[in-house]
């Protein structure tokens, strides 16, 4: 919804040509667009004034260095606020306490405690081989008590067997009691979502709470949340008690600005994150990469990882060195595309990428989707190998034919060796630019990886 | 939902929820709002603050500049008493949102009228599929539910619940089975049964999830196979407590599965939805109906002017 912080902040400052120390009228001018790329990432407002005043304060009369231009700066003193705000990334989760070590589970309805829960017991018995006991007190919400049996079998821990009518209260105890009797190391206590204006069963949960003593009440919390998440946090941590939060759904496309609300308001660090429904995609919380994505820089991690994920690497960084000496080859074009397509949606790819706003608006005229990537799959896959390494031979003839291999047009193809042509005059110029210093942390520059994506067509 | 087959004491009964469950949450826009003005004059700076106080309900930055501005370019007193201001915030609010308050009203033409119910995880499909059902039923219609979730642990038996309290059939597989051949064969249920209304119920997916979207897809296809019109309603529901990222929902599932009407969830809690005023800009979808609590009967329709009333605190 808004480009980059980057190149908004670009706009700014390309009026004023001065270099030099920040001053005070510059950086208030470009304050103002960072409190708008937060507000709109769904950080709340008290947190936001507060973040703008701090930031406001170191940016004044910062050296801007020669390399960089002056909103590049202020990005990078916003960026490394953010990070520093949001952290630590290392807060392990707490086990220490005399066997069975209570973990409670809480938030808001459908935030995602169950799976966390789920996710976490296997996390445990993986890593710290923990014996784990997994117990539901959910009695509200239909076959919750069935989800995290089926969620506990797949992780391979235990579930607690539910008894008929037994209330939160009287199963957190019969937990603990089972796990004394049967030595499990850790116990989750996975609770019903409920509301913060619904004092009854918030004080239920602080009864548990009171009951159990746990050496961890993660407050679970998704990343799309609203202004609102902070007063959820606030009460669920007055009201409850909160020991860390988990930040779920962080492999969708939301800026995630409700983390920061959380975190300012309670204290608590972000312990864990989720990052997609299968046990095993919860992360130890990596503040650099949610902070990047606040500011509308891009999941340039996420990225990576799902690059590495789907990329057979080494053949990637072959290619990656070629292009950069100017040899990038249809072959290795159409390798990248597979592997775009392996890495999913263009569209949520896009909101990875750093400073990609505007890209995404002239990807999106110039209507790169999947089905492009797929036709020009196939223009590829319909050329000979020798075609591919050398696509100079390509004359009217081949061309005419590969149209007709593929299901396409002529000038299809076309666009598509101009595309490449163009790419690989890019890729020549990154590699020379690529050489000179780039600053740090903030800008995280155009990587040198694969699923680099092509230019639009056209 | 068109209501005439609410009791008396279930109408009361979801109003008297709704406005306590809004009223605690507008404490805050609308106590904001009062600050503002209590002592301070009409001017720019407490435009800005106005601007502010919007923002924090989810209106996002663009309604709130143009609602704000709204307010500075009306001819209020120099020291406006705090209520004319919310009451004129109300009324243009109700005002963006009136042509989306449309009740969800199945064709009787269509047998059945086929539902498909999507959103992103945990925003409430199951449950709001569950008060349909149990609505529709009470208005005489004839409901089937399938059970077209057979990814997350649990969700047919979830449904399943809802089905036995409801008294509806439920068309389940076995987890892991082909979402889309699941709703195909409960579309052919429902026809051989001349059934009134079925009611699909999907895997969350988030938005950025091609594959995911994709298989949405592909139940789509595979119902218009049998019906041509089929899917006649796509409902993506929301959870009230969603920020901006809503507008990105709301885009990819219209684009992909072309959403015909919009259900909000969870506003019997603190979080108001506030981004539905800019999504009624933007997209203009119909929003049928609001879950204000987990219990069978705690769906409710959508009234424009209630929820800008109650938002801002406003005594109709
Ligand atoms: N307070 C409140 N809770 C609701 C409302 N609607 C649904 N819920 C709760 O939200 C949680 C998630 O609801 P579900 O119906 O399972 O949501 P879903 O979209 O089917 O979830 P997935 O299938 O897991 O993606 C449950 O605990 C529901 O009881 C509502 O209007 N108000
Ligand atoms: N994509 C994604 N989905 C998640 C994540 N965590 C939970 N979910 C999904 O969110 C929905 C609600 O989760 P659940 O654990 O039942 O929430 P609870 O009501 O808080 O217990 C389910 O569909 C989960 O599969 C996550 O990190 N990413
Ligand atoms: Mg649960
Ligand atoms: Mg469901």
């Amino acid at each position: 919804m808004f480009d980059g912080l980057s190149a908004k902040l670009g706009e700014v400052f390309d009026r004023l040509k001065r270099r030099g120390a920040l001053s005070e009228a510059d950086v208030s001018e470009a304050m103002n667009e960072v409190r708008v790329a937060l507000l709109e990432a769904d950080v709340a407002l008290p947190v936001v004034s507060d973040f703008i005043a701090a930031v406001q304060e170191k940016a004044v009369g910062h050296e801007v260095l020669n390399s960089v231009t002056p909103g590049q700066m202020v990005v990078k003193v916003v960026h490394d606020h953010l990070v520093e705000m949001l952290g630590p990334d290392d807060a392990p989760v707490n086990l220490d306490a005399a066997p069975p070590v209570p973990i409670l589970m809480v938030g808001l309805q459908g935030s995602g405690k169950t799976t966390t829960a789920g996710k976490l017991a296997l996390r445990l018995i993986q890593r710290e081989r923990k014996k784990v006991l997994l117990a539901g007190l959910d009695v509200q919400r239909p076959a919750a008590q069935e989800q995290l049996r089926i969620l506990g079998e797949q992780a391979g821990a235990t579930t607690l067997q539910p008894v008929i009518g037994e209330q939160p209260l009287g199963i957190a105890k019969r937990a603990l009691d089972v796990a004394r009797r049967e030595g499990f190391d850790v116990v989750i206590l996975d609770t019903a979502g409920r509301l913060v204006i619904d004092a009854e069963l918030m004080s239920e949960v602080a009864q548990v709470r009171a009951a159990v003593n746990p050496a961890e009440t993660l407050l679970v919390t998704d990343a799309m949340a609203g202004q609102d998440a902070v007063n959820v946090a606030k009460e669920f941590n007055e009201k409850v008690g909160v020991t860390g939060i988990v930040l779920t759904r962080v492999d969708g496309d939301a800026r995630g600005g409700a983390a920061l609300s959380m975190r300012a308001v309670t204290g608590v660090p972000i312990k864990l994150m989720g990052v997609g429904e299968k046990l095993e995609a919860l992360e130890n919380f990596q503040a650099e990469r949610v902070a990047g994505r606040m500011l509308g820089m891009g999941d340039i991690v996420g990225l990576v990882e799902r690059a590495a994920d789907t990329v057979d690497k080494e053949e990637a960084e072959k290619a990656a060195r070629r292009a950069l000496k100017g040899q990038f080859n249809l072959e290795d074009l159409g390798n990248q595309l597979k592997q775009i397509r392996g890495m999913g949606d263009i569209g949520g790819l896009l909101g990875m990428l750093p400073g990609v706003g505007k890209m995404k608006k002239q990807m999106q005229a110039a209507n790169v989707d999947d089905k492009t990537i797929a036709h020009q799959q196939a223009i590829i896959s319909s050329m000979t190998p020798k075609e591919r390494r050398n696509p100079k031979i390509l004359n009217a003839r081949r061309r005419k034919r590969i149209a007709a291999g593929s299901g396409t047009s002529v000038p299809e193809v076309n666009r598509l060796l101009k595309q490449h042509q163009q790419m690989s005059t890019m890729m020549k110029k990154m590699g020379k630019m690529g050489k000179k210093g780039q600053m740090p942390g903030a800008m995280p520059g155009m990587p040198n990886m694969p699923g680099q994506l092509p230019p639009g067509r056209g | 939902m068109s209501g005439e087959g609410e009791g008396e004491g279930a109408a009361t009964g979801w109003r008297a929820r709704l406005k306590s469950g809004l009223a605690k949450s507008s404490a805050a826009v609308a106590g904001a709002i009062n600050d503002i003005f209590v002592k301070r004059p009409l001017d720019a700076a407490s435009i800005k603050d106005l601007e502010d106080a919007l923002i924090a309900a989810d209106l996002g930055v663009d309604a709130a500049r143009r609602l704000s501005q709204g307010v500075a370019k009306t001819a209020f007193d120099k020291d406006p008493d705090p209520a004319d201001i919310r009451a004129f915030l109300a009324a243009n609010i109700a005002e963006i949102l009136d042509p989306v308050a449309m009740p969800f009203v199945p064709d009787d033409t269509c047998k059945p009228h086929v539902v498909l119910v999507c959103g992103v995880n945990g925003t409430g499909k199951t449950t709001t599929i569950g008060k349909l059902a149990s609505q529709f039923q009470a208005e005489g219609r004839s409901v089937m539910l399938a059970a077209a979730d057979t990814f997350r642990a649990a969700a047919t038996e979830q449904l399943q619940i809802w089905g036995e309290r409801t008294g509806c059939e439920v068309i389940a597989a076995a987890p892991g089975a082909d979402a889309a051949g699941l709703a195909f064969e409960a579309l052919q249920r429902a026809r051989a049964q001349n059934i009134d209304l079925l009611l699909i119920d999907t895997a969350g997916r988030l938005q950025n999830k091609s594959d995911m979207m994709n298989e949405l897809k592909k139940i789509m296809r595979v119902l218009a196979k049998q019906d041509a019109a089929a899917p006649h309603s796509v409902l993506l529901i929301l959870d009230a407590t969603t920020g901006q990222n809503a507008h990105s929902q709301v885009q990819v599932f219209a684009e992909m599965v072309q959403v015909t009407g919009l259900i909000v969830t969870k506003l019997d809690g603190s979080s108001k939805g506030g981004v539905l005023v800019s999504l009624a800009e933007r997209f203009g979808l119909p929003v049928h109906a609001i879950g204000v609590g987990e219990q069978i009967g705690d769906l409710s329709p959508f009234a424009a002017a209630d929820f800008a009333n109650s938002l801002l605190d406003v005594d109709a």
